[in-house]
């Protein structure tokens, strides 16, 4: 099981998700922006940061990088790819999610441990079970997602949303989300549900050193499931 | 040599932080009457490429059809 972990110029949190996915007793490799071989992963992890500065918007130029061809290749072919915080942003820009991006509704830069619900989705990439609460941190400036009234029932009605923001106790009120986002929303997934992009960093939280693990199901999931269609 | 100014906004609807901090603020100054404010973006470009290629540019890159809408304005016709 090999993970690729790819590298934007200004990409931050490639070294800790290689971290993550070594800990868990997984081969990881880094992947260069420029590279356009993806053969020999199993899996590809877009990890968070400011590629190229955020500019114009975050993730509009690092789609257009090299490898985000074969990126686009390799979801086609059913490959997992998961897309955390600027990872996530660069997804939507590249539409292999949809919706955008907007600044935190407070205009503030969050970084924090935040309560996460998981909703019964048809993301392949859980070892978790609809409801279970997981304690991630975020650590971001835009993570408003929004997207038009349609698309939002879609992603409603083909369980294509992952994780909310929630309450300690585990509910979703419209006030949960910190940054604004629309329904909650912290995670969602492509309809085929091997695209999976999320605003917190499950890669911060699998080395017990974090003081947590609950970020160990998201890297244990795809490993299962990469298994599991192998046969 | 071309010109174009080229504004990018957020489409009707899309719910626009900084513009909102800004009116809060203008309110608090105490200027009366503001309903909305928007905070958008403002692109020059010169060059030789006409305006078919600059709007293929907004599309692509420079503005977020899913969010954003754009403007081109030619100040000087290639």
């Amino acid at each position: 099981m090999r993970f690729g972990v790819v590298i934007f110029p200004g990409s931050n949190c490639e070294q800790d998700a290689v971290h993550a996915v070594r800990h868990l007793g997984f081969e990881a490799d880094y992947v260069w922006h420029g590279d356009t071989d993806l053969s020999g992963f199993d899996a590809l992890v877009l990890p968070g940061g400011f590629s190229y500065g955020d500019y114009i918007r975050t993730g509009a130029v690092a789609r257009f990088s090299p490898v985000m061809g074969e990126v686009v290749r390799f979801a086609e072919r059913g490959g997992p790819v998961i897309g955390i915080c600027n990872g996530f942003q660069i997804l939507t820009e590249a539409h292999l999610l949809p919706g955008a991006m907007l600044r935190n509704s407070g205009l503030k830069f969050i970084c924090r441990e935040v309560p996460l619900r998981v909703e019964d989705s048809c993301c392949e990439w859980l070892d978790l079970m609809p409801g279970d609460i997981v304690h991630v941190p975020i650590n971001h400036n835009e993570g408003n997602f929004v997207c038009d009234p349609e698309t939002l029932v879609r992603l409603q009605d083909n369980g294509q949303i992952v994780l909310r923001y929630a309450e300690e106790d585990g509910s979703v009120t419209p006030d949960s989300a910190p940054n604004g986002a629309l329904d909650s929303i912290a995670g969602i997934c492509n309809e085929r549900g091997n695209v999976f992009g999320l605003m917190p960093h499950p890669e911060r939280v699998v080395d017990p050193v974090s003081g947590r693990t609950d970020g160990q199901h998201f890297f244990t999931a795809i490993a299962r499931r990469v298994a599991e269609v192998a046969g | 040599m071309a010109r174009y100014e080229i504004y990018v906004t957020y489409k009707k609807g899309i719910f626009d932080p900084p513009g909102a901090t800004a009116k809060r603020a203008l309110d608090n100054l105490g200027y009366a009457g503001i309903e909305d404010v928007k905070i958008g973006k403002y692109i020059q470009m010169t060059g030789d490429m006409s305006e078919a290629t600059v709007r293929e540019m907004c599309e692509k890159l420079l503005a977020n059809p899913v969010i954003e809408d754009f403007r081109i304005e030619t100040v000087e016709e290639a």
